[in-house]
């Protein structure tokens, strides 16, 4: 049983896949067609993930893999495979769920779109992609799916690509996320020069388990490094951040994808996935890469609470918020709380989409309007959006006891604080889950509060199937705040493989009160800020310099402008110029030299040898028209010349003799 | 009246200046070939004119050429005027003028 489901465990990833392949071929307007099978093949694969996740759950620290020859080069086989572990199991239940509540969510919000049917197309190759990182065994099959993900965001954050800006941010994506792929693909590289196997697991011999990493002996920083470059771009982190809030450029249910179950995620993940090459050698739990890892995370964190503070996009302000929490995750996988990170990975993956597709939910009802300034006093008129924005923020924000976010917040902070290394990290965590909640606070004000605004006029409830994934994923969001309290950590115990038990203490502990605090403090703070706000916000009106700094991302745009991208277009234009006139001239100097030479021959054929074939044939038909002139055709003349000449002959004759 | 070989050769010089005058001055394409035949019955005369005045006995090989000559003669004439006639038939004129096809 166990061996027949692990080794099929390809059918999870196929099933989106396939679905993805069959949509494509249909034609455009079989709208139907293909949203049913995406959802199908969703369904399918959210069905096989539950079959998986349940075998996870017996023995603890369950692993189990499947691998094979892919193909032989010379004597060495490229080996892949997947593998199923209590990581994996729970990522493909995320991403299976999440995934599938954002389709039926689709079909409500791209009802009117004309390329509805592409667009499902799109959404189940992004998940089964998605779906295929997560199992893979092998670090190629990894990048590969991971490609994959790659592709599809730039498909779809172009999913509109008559406009000008969501074509710009596709390239963006893609490119801004080929930078870190090309640090991903160069520690693979190294990594399999030196343990010779991309394979995680494969009884002992993997590059993951012991034979491998102590191959890999010092040179596991770099590798760790250069894979952690992989995930900075695709995760959003600084300083390849700037792609992510531009992909808000893409259809609302692609930015809930995108930011939830997918891409993002991608980023996390592939870090937990290889957490023993950033902890070989550790000291105390201390590593130069893991630290590495932190500062950014602490870094990406700060950095975009404090622009989403100054945005006034629905979705940037939501997608900065996705930045700050991918980089709080960073920081908990670096201090060594790898099962905290992936639990707010998963709690994060359901409340994110959640926000996300009530912000869909607002945008829909609101005539496509993203400015929080347009908007208010939608609390009446969309309530069921509002409750359930209401649960998503709570769980962002970081609020304990029922709302999944707060635990998981809660454990990356007790992570945090035991870090040997320094204790910098855990304050500036502090600061942000203040950050994080004045800036929910700020958006909820601003949405749902207030007077209604020139977008909320005629503003109106979405339809059942928009709201009821809302209502779905609201109620995750709050389920798993059973499922993830400290007070019986089962997920925690699930994931790193010991047993949990039921405690009740464990809930009262110190940090438990300080997120309280701090979460309360940023909420009160945004009530005191913010609940006179109107069209403009008052902290522009209190700080206009600064406010200008986060509402501008900080400039990092302008900055990559300026340097990185000014510095590639100088070269494209200096090579174009090379191009031009070195090599052009050299061409064209060799292209002269062919011509002059070819002049000349034309000149000597037509002056030297064609004229004197002329002058010979103009003497000829001259001679010929003289003597055709004899030629009188009348027989008595040539008589008469026959007789001149003898009588001319005999007196010749007669002279002569 | 003795006749002389002097006498011969002056007829016969006549008759061949009358015949190629015949040939060269008549437009008559039948006219032109009896000028011609004139000017071998010239010639025939002096074979036989040669031969009788010359030493005899001797074979009369003067008389066997203007018999031949007068054979070929014939012969001529009739391919002459045959050829008159298909010419005829061509160009509907035995004008020897208007013949000028060869004309370079």
């Amino acid at each position: 049983m166990t061996r027949a489901i692990v080794t099929n465990l390809w059918l999870i990833p196929a099933a989106p896949l396939a679905a993805s392949l069959i949509i494509l071929s249909l034609a455009n307007s079989r709208r139907s067609a293909g949203a049913v099978l995406a959802i199908i093949g969703q369904v399918v694969a959210l069905t096989l993930s539950i079959l998986a996740f349940s075998l996870t759950l017996q023995p603890p620290g369950f692993r189990a893999v499947h691998n094979f020859t892919w193909f032989m080069f010379g004597e060495q086989g490229l080996r892949i495979g997947w593998v199923l572990d209590p990581l994996a199991a729970a990522m493909l239940m995320m991403i299976a769920l999440v995934g599938l509540c954002i389709f039926i969510f689709s079909i409500g919000y791209m009802a009117d779109d004309k390329n509805f049917t592409r667009f499902f197309a799109y959404l189940s190759f992004f998940s089964g992609a998605m779906l295929g990182v997560v199992i893979a065994n092998s670090l190629l099959l990894l990048f590969v799916c991971w490609e994959l993900v790659g592709l599809a965001s730039y498909l779809l954050i172009g999913f509109w690509i008559e406009k000008p800006s969501a074509a710009a941010a596709a390239k963006k994506a893609f490119i801004t996320t080929r930078i870190g792929d090309m640090g991903f693909f160069l520690g693979i590289l190294w990594l399999y020069d030196r343990s010779g196997t991309l394979l995680f697991y494969d009884d002992g011999r993997g590059c993951l388990e012991n034979a491998g990493l102590i191959a890999l002996g010092a040179s596991a920083t770099f590798v760790a490094l250069l894979i952690f470059c992989g995930a900075v771009g695709k995760s959003g982190q600084f300083p390849l951040h700037v792609w992510l809030p531009d992909a808000m450029e893409g259809p609302t249910p692609v930015s809930a994808l995108i930011h939830a179950a997918t891409m993002v995620a991608a980023g996390v993940f592939l870090v937990a996935r290889v957490y023993p090459l950033f902890s070989l050698g550790a000291i105390n739990g201390v590593t130069p890469s893991l630290s590495v890892v932190v500062s950014i995370g602490v870094i990406t964190a700060l950095m975009a609470s404090l622009i989403a503070i100054g945005q006034f996009d629905i979705k940037r302000i939501l997608a900065y918020s996705t930045v700050s929490q991918l980089g709080l995750m960073m920081v908990s996988l670096g201090v060594g709380g790898v099962a905290a990170g992936m639990m707010h990975l998963i709690a994060h993956g359901f409340f994110k989409a959640l926000l996300f597709l009530g912000a869909g939910s607002v945008i829909h009802g609101c005539d496509q309007e993203h400015d929080i300034r347009k908007m208010g006093g939608l609390r009446r008129l969309m309530p069921i959006t509002f409750l359930t924005y209401a649960v998503g923020m709570m769980a962002l924000s970081g609020m304990p006891l029922f709302f999944s976010g707060g635990w998981t917040k809660e454990e990356i902070l007790h992570a945090t604080a035991h870090w040997p290394a320094s204790r910098l990290p855990y304050y500036l965590m502090l600061a942000g889950i203040v950050l994080t909640a004045l800036y929910m606070t700020r958006q909820m004000i601003y949405i749902f509060s207030g007077n209604r605004r020139a977008a909320s006029e005629h503003a109106h409830e979405s339809a059942p199937v928009m709201t009821m994934p809302l209502i779905v994923l609201a109620s995750c969001a709050i389920v798993l705040s059973v499922i993830l309290t400290p007070a019986w950590p089962w997920l925690h115990g699930y994931l790193t493989g010991e047993s949990a038990r039921f405690d009740i203490a464990v809930l009262i502990q110190p940090t438990l009160f300080v997120s309280l605090a701090l979460v309360a403090a940023g909420i009160a703070l945004g009530f005191a800020i913010y609940r006179k706000a109107a069209e403009t916000d008052p902290l522009e009106d209190a700080q206009p310099a600064l406010f200008r700094f986060f509402e501008n991302k900080m400039w990092l745009d302008e900055l990559y402008d300026r340097t990185v991208i000014a510095f590639t277009q100088m070269a494209a234009r200096m090579s174009d110029w090379t191009d031009r006139n070195v090599w052009d001239g050299l061409v064209r100097a060799f292209g002269g030299m062919g011509q002059i030479f070819g002049s000349f021959t034309t000149n000597f054929d037509e002056r030297g040898i064609n004229a004197g074939v002329d002058e010979a044939t103009t003497g000829t038909r001259g001679i010929g028209r003289v003597m055709s002139a004899w030629h009188s055709g009348q027989i008595q003349i040539y008589l008469r010349a026959v007789g001149v000449s003898v009588l001319l002959l005999l007196v010749l004759y007669a002279w002569l003799t | 009246m003795i006749p002389t070989l002097q006498l011969f050769l002056v007829v016969s010089v006549t008759l061949f200046s009358i015949g190629l005058l015949a040939a060269l001055s008549r437009r008559h394409a039948i006219f032109i070939l009896i000028g011609i035949e004139l000017m071998l019955a010239a010639a025939s005369l002096n074979f036989i004119a040669f031969w009788r005045f010359g030493p005899q006995p001797r074979p009369p090989t003067g008389v066997m050429i203007a018999i031949f000559s007068i054979a070929i003669a014939a012969a001529e004439a009739v391919v002459g005027l045959a050829m008159v006639i298909a010419v005829y038939r061509h160009y509907r004129t035995t004008n020897v003028d208007q013949f000028d096809r060869l004309k370079g």
